[in-house]
């Protein structure tokens, strides 16, 4: 009995497969996002499990010079002393446009993920000339095509876009190092030397790269805020899905009251309904996770450059099918199309056999619902209000976000509804009346599309405040740090001296940049002296400041400190500081340090010299210069001296390499961003395109009441354009909160610092225009439909009318 | 000492690329260029001591048997290997040489090993002439010139530390005899084809020194035997494996002796006598057998531990028996290699080493 009850449900389908479409589409695009982002997720944790396998969970101990380059009979004298010690050497290659990083390996030495042999691998081409550059497959086309002298470029999944990796022969040629490295990695539980390192190479300092465990505690939060983003565009998603399988519940009313008239028993019909929820689900999810992967393979190089950028983590840039994300995707799938389908399962459980079947476009607007859902949404706006109080953390930051999210989604329908009301008794003549009267008449059918839009309008809105935002602070971090057109570092003092002698000569101002290793305020880190000059004065940004916080900083009394420590001592301006053995220093400033972990304070030039005394490194100089004679002082830099490898580094190119890295970081964001919309449109799409079909009865007097087809159908469109307008007014404020809540709460606990709001109401202008353009998208196809009906179809209406 | 071509290839081969076809294809594309050894050249010492990066291969391999104070038996190996990927001389990181490291101690009881890999030209692996010293890492072959007199060769007098994980030893070596040099005056035929090497070994070394085991230091003293030898050949593709031999025979004499294992299910059997006073003859195909009696199951396969060698044209007969049946170096290629104890018509100590021992059903 419930397989003939299936059979018969299914050939609904068969007279609708748009509608069918729409429901399998609807559920593989959610169940795609999500996919996508597990299977980012799981590869992400399986390369941090490699990662901590191969190098026994321990840290690498990373030794840098002071100069910036290290003679390379350091590491010969590291291995000789048995310490596991490998040379790496990074720059920067431009090739045409572009700039990439270029890092060039040693293979025999280099610990675990370092090492680019493995499996297929280049193999001995790597290490013999001319060498080999493994560049991502699109950098790697890239770079085949430039007209520089470059050695074989491969192609590998497991470099990031922005990186080239290459023997540490070819880099040294490339970059022209020389007999410099950059850095020497140790890995100190592969054995431990003979001699310590601080009597062995003394002159390098000693840092350890990210451990394991801190590794995936700060990569924790971020792996949490792709969940979320994956989940949204679920969410998002499942409007789709419900909006389909309501909407074919209502046009195979009359099926199911015949085949209950028929005698089939309720169970047969619900389990009939199950059975075919359950088979769409599995087809839809298929699609779903095949699509997922794609998206996943298309984004991981760019999240494992922002995991390597960020962190420090070694993540893989190649994309394995691992059982963990199959099965979830489907699970999702699944459970969301009965989600989805429940209310038409309960539905038709309890169909009153006798009740017209005739399909209606949708229930009627009532006002109690509407009541209903305002209610609801106040009551998660007040979870929202509360949750910040009681609870901290990533967690508490998401819950937040997301009662904001579904509160504002639930009210979008009663706010609507009370928006055409309005315009209803504001408007005057009878074609505007019905216009409102009939858009309210709509809202139910559009709602499920409407609140979808919302909600990927919000999260646009949301997460581009944040990233521009956070732009915005990096692009002056980068001033701070890069406000010198030059920066030049010295071997020794005695060069440091000629040097400086030979800049002022030739510069708008030389400033130096001196430090001193020291505690503040008992915790290790480091302290900077800077002259007084107007370079920091305009482009250093304080997050919190006191009046002529930079006089008292260059006549040695005051202090300014970075946000994390100051986050850390949670103490007010003022506030006496100790730095080393001498006096205390008040705190008049703070300024934003992003991605250090130790303390910093910046004090006056000749209080750090007179504390400090030989403590003081002496050896960098910011150079202030015509940027048109840069290049010039440059070369006469490097004739005049003999400065270490990457001795003059010109601001210009840093700077754009580092917002270039910087967009990279974001870009799975504006991904997923745009995948949401565009699932939010299609959403739209959907419900229009079915109404279209069912209207045709409430048309059909205004038809004949005179107002023509063409009319009509311009009216759908501006239709769909008022709602998609009065859907992004209320995106916009809970947009607005949801950037505030990534800004404040959740970033803190990701990144560690607090970034500023900025508002960017050009790119809601542009996202308003987005939605109205998705709207008319949207209704194009049934407003044309309706545009070119033949009167007869209109005339039909009346006689099937009963 | 085909085993140690073999070894080496590997080791360029294996360090370069995991994926095997594709290094061996380098491999057999590259072989030209390299120098090949001449019948009639005349070694220079010290010179010939240091590296030779115009051959694509050579190895510095030393054994030594030990013993405790206490009478308990211990085998100690250092070697290294350089492998050249180019003949092209290069300079620096461009230098294309390869280098690997193997150490070893092996007690009655257990087998302790380590490996390491390096790249030339840049000082942390190589082999110095002048004064001698072969080196990778804090691992080191040096002469010990505080112990030379005037005039002596190079090698007469020895310093040798390696250390791994969980071992670490610090040996001196003496040299009692002179150099000798296998085949014709050091030009060693490997095959009907031609193929050949140059080949001199020092082993006439006294030990003492000191093992560093995790119970604790131990005081040893014995014999080495320090094998030298450089080719270009390509590899021979008809092996199975090998079984090499060297023994220290209690007469003060020295054999060193070897069989290839061939697909074809015959055996190729070289070797080399040397007197007491270090005069070398070599020993021909077939004057030598040697019959595995005594097998061991060796991380899944069936390893031969005790072996009859007999060299009837010296009235040798022999047992020779592995004073650990698991001395096996699990490294990148992996094989077996220990120490020995020898009994019969002569009694001593000697070293083993087997290779293409594959477990079961590979």
């Amino acid at each position: 009995m419930s397989l003939t009850v299936l059979l018969t449900l299914l050939s609904h389908w068969r007279r609708k497969p748009g509608q069918l479409a729409t429901l399998l589409i609807g559920l593989s695009l959610a169940t795609a996002l999500w996919t996508s982002v597990q299977a980012i997720n799981a590869e992400a944790r399986a390369s941090y499990d490699r990662a901590s396998a191969t190098l026994g969970g321990g840290a690498l101990i990373v030794l840098t010079d002071e100069t910036g380059a290290i003679p390379i009979e350091n590491w010969t004298r590291l291995r000789r002393d048995g310490w596991a010690a490998s040379p790496v050497i990074d720059g920067s290659l431009e090739v045409g446009e572009q700039v990439f990083t270029l890092r060039g390996v040693e293979p025999l030495s280099a610990a675990g993920p370092q090492t680019p042999l493995g499996g297929d691998g280049p193999g001995a081409a790597f290490l013999t000339a001319p060498g080999v550059l493994l560049a991502a497959p699109e950098t790697a086309e890239f770079l085949s095509n430039s007209s520089l002298d470059l050695p074989p470029v491969q192609a590998s999944a497991n470099v990031s876009r922005t990186e080239i990796i290459t023997d540490i022969g070819v880099a040294a040629r490339l970059l022209d190092r020389g007999d410099f490295i950059d850095i020497i990695t140790i890995d100190p539980e592969a054995r431990p030397g003979l001699t310590p390192l601080s009597e062995l190479v003394p002159e390098l300092l000693q840092s350890s790269g990210t451990g394991n465990g801190e590794v995936e505690q700060l990569t924790g939060s971020f792996h949490l805020n792709l969940t979320a983003f994956g989940f949204l565009s679920f969410a998002v998603g499942l409007f789709i899905v419900y909006a389909a399988v309501g909407l074919s519940f209502e046009q195979r009313r009359a099926s199911l009251r015949t085949v209950r008239a028929l005698g089939a028993p309720v169970s047969s019909v619900i389990i009939a309904l199950l059975a075919e929820v359950i088979a769409l689900a599995l087809i839809a999810g298929a699609a779903g996770i095949v699509l997922g992967y794609g998206v996943a393979s298309a984004l991981l190089p760019d999240v494992a450059a922002t995991l390597r950028g960020l962190y420090g983590a070694p993540v893989s840039g190649e994309l394995a099918i691992r059982p963990e994300w199959w099965v979830s995707g489907f699970a999702i799938a699944t459970l969301g199309a009965l989600g989805a389908t429940a209310q038409s399962v309960f539905k038709a459980a309890r169909l009153p056999l006798l009740a017209s079947a005739q399909p209606r476009a949708w229930a009627m607007a009532s006002s109690r619902r509407y009541v209903l859902q305002a209610g609801a949404a106040a009551l998660l706006f007040l979870a929202a209000a509360i949750i910040p109080n009681v609870s901290s953390g990533i967690v508490a930051g998401f819950a937040l976000m997301a009662a904001i999210l579904f509160g504002s989604a639930l009210l979008l329908p009663p706010a609507l509804a009370l928006a055409l009301k309005l315009g209803q008794i504001a408007t005057r003549g009878p074609v505007a009346e019905w216009f409102m009267a009939d858009t309210r008449q709509q809202l139910p059918g559009l709602s499920m599309a409407l609140m979808a839009l919302m909600l990927a309008l919000a999260a646009n809105i949301g997460v581009g405040t944040m990233v521009s935002s956070f732009r915005l602070t990096f692009e002056g971090w980068l001033d701070q740090r890069l406000a010198s057109e030059l920066y030049v570092t010295t071997r020794d003092e005695a060069q440091s001296l000629d040097v400086r002698a030979f800049l002022e000569a030739r510069s708008d101002a030389v400033l130096p940049i001196w430090s001193a290793d020291t505690e503040i305020e008992s915790q290790p880190g480091e302290v900077f002296g800077i002259v007084d000059h107007a370079t920091y004065r305009d482009h250093w940004p304080l997050l919190v400041a006191q009046a002529e916080a930079w006089d008292a900083v260059a006549s040695g009394e005051g202090l300014l400190l970075n946000e994390q420590t100051w986050r850390r001592l949670d103490i007010p301006m003022g506030t006496p500081i100790s730095v080393g053995a001498g006096d205390s220093l008040n705190l008049v400033g703070v300024y934003t340090d992003y991605g250090n972990p130790s303390a910093q304070a910046i004090i006056g030039l000749d209080a750090l010299t007179r504390r400090f005394g030989d403590g003081v490194s002496r050896l960098r100089y910011g150079v202030r210069v015509d940027p048109a004679e840069a290049a010039a002082l440059t070369e006469a830099l490097q004739q005049n001296f003999d400065l270490p490898a990457n001795g003059v580094v010109d601001q210009a190119s840093v700077k754009a390499f580092s917002l270039s890295v910087f967009e990279r970081t974001f870009a799975v964001t504006a991904a997923l961003n745009v995948l949401t919309l565009s699932v939010a449109a299609f959403a739209m799409f959907a419900s229009l395109t079915t109404l279209a079909s069912m209207r045709l009865p409430q048309l059909a007097p205004i038809w004949a009441l005179g107002l023509t087809r063409s009319r009509l159908a311009r009216l759908e469109l501006v239709r769909a354009i008022v709602l998609s307008l009065l859907t992004w007014l209320v995106a916009l404020p809970t947009g607005l909160i949801l950037a505030w809540a990534l800004l404040a709460v959740v970033n803190v606990e990701a990144f560690g610092w607090q970034l500023p709001m900025h508002l960017f109401p050009g790119d809601w202008l542009r996202l308003a225009v987005m939605a109205a353009l998705a709207a008319v998208v949207a209704a194009a196809l049934p407003a044309r439909a309706l545009a070119t009906r033949s009167p007869r179809a209109f005339l039909q209406t009346f006689a099937q009318e009963r | 000492m085909l085993t140690r071509i073999i070894l080496a290839g590997l080791l360029l081969v294996t360090v370069a690329a995991p994926s095997l076809a594709q290094g061996f294809a380098g491999l057999g594309t590259r072989s030209e260029g390299f120098a090949v050894p001449v019948e009639g050249t005349e070694f220079t010492f010290p010179a010939d001591h240091g590296a030779h990066p115009e051959y694509r291969i050579e190895w510095w391999y030393l054994t030594a048997v030990l013993q405790a104070e206490d009478g308990t038996p211990y085998g100690a190996q250092w070697t290294l290997f350089r492998s050249a990927l180019e003949p092209e001389a290069g300079e620096g990181w461009s230098a294309p040489q390869l280098w690997m490291g193997h150490a070893a101690v092996t007690t009655p009881s257990d087998h302790f090993h380590a490996e390491r890999l390096a790249r030339g030209g840049v000082g942390v692996a190589g082999a110095n002439a002048q004064p001698f010293e072969a080196f990778i890492d804090e691992w080191s072959m040096a002469s010990a010139t505080d112990r030379l007199s005037a005039g002596e060769d190079a090698l007469s007098a020895l310093d040798l530390t390696a250390r791994g994980p969980d071992f670490a030893y610090q040996l001196s070596l003496d040299a009692t005899g002179p150099l000798v040099f296998h085949g014709n005056d050091g030009f060693s035929v490997k095959s009907a084809e031609g193929q050949a090497s140059y080949y001199y070994s020092q082993p006439f070394y006294e030990v003492g020194g000191t093992l560093d085991l995790p119970e604790g230091a131990v005081a040893v003293t014995g014999q080495a035997w320090l094998d030298r030898e450089y080719s270009s050949q390509p590899l021979s593709e008809n092996q199975l494996g090998w079984d090499w031999v060297s023994f220290h025979l209690d007469t003060g004499e020295k054999m060193m002796g070897f069989q290839l294992r061939q697909t074809d299910g015959s055996v190729y059997t070289s070797g080399s006598w040397i007197s007491a006073d270090g005069e070398l003859t070599a020993i021909a195909d077939g004057e030598l057998t040697m019959t595995a009696l005594e097998t061991a199951l060796v991380r899944g396969r069936d390893v031969p531990v005790r072996w009859r060698v007999e060299l009837p044209t010296r009235d040798l007969d022999v047992e020779i028996e592995a004073i650990n049946a698991q001395s096996w170096m699990p490294t990148l290629f992996s094989y077996w290699e220990g120490p020995v104890t020898i009994s019969g018509s002569h009694s001593g100590r000697g070293y083993l080493e087997m290779t293409g021992y594959e477990p079961e059903g590979e």
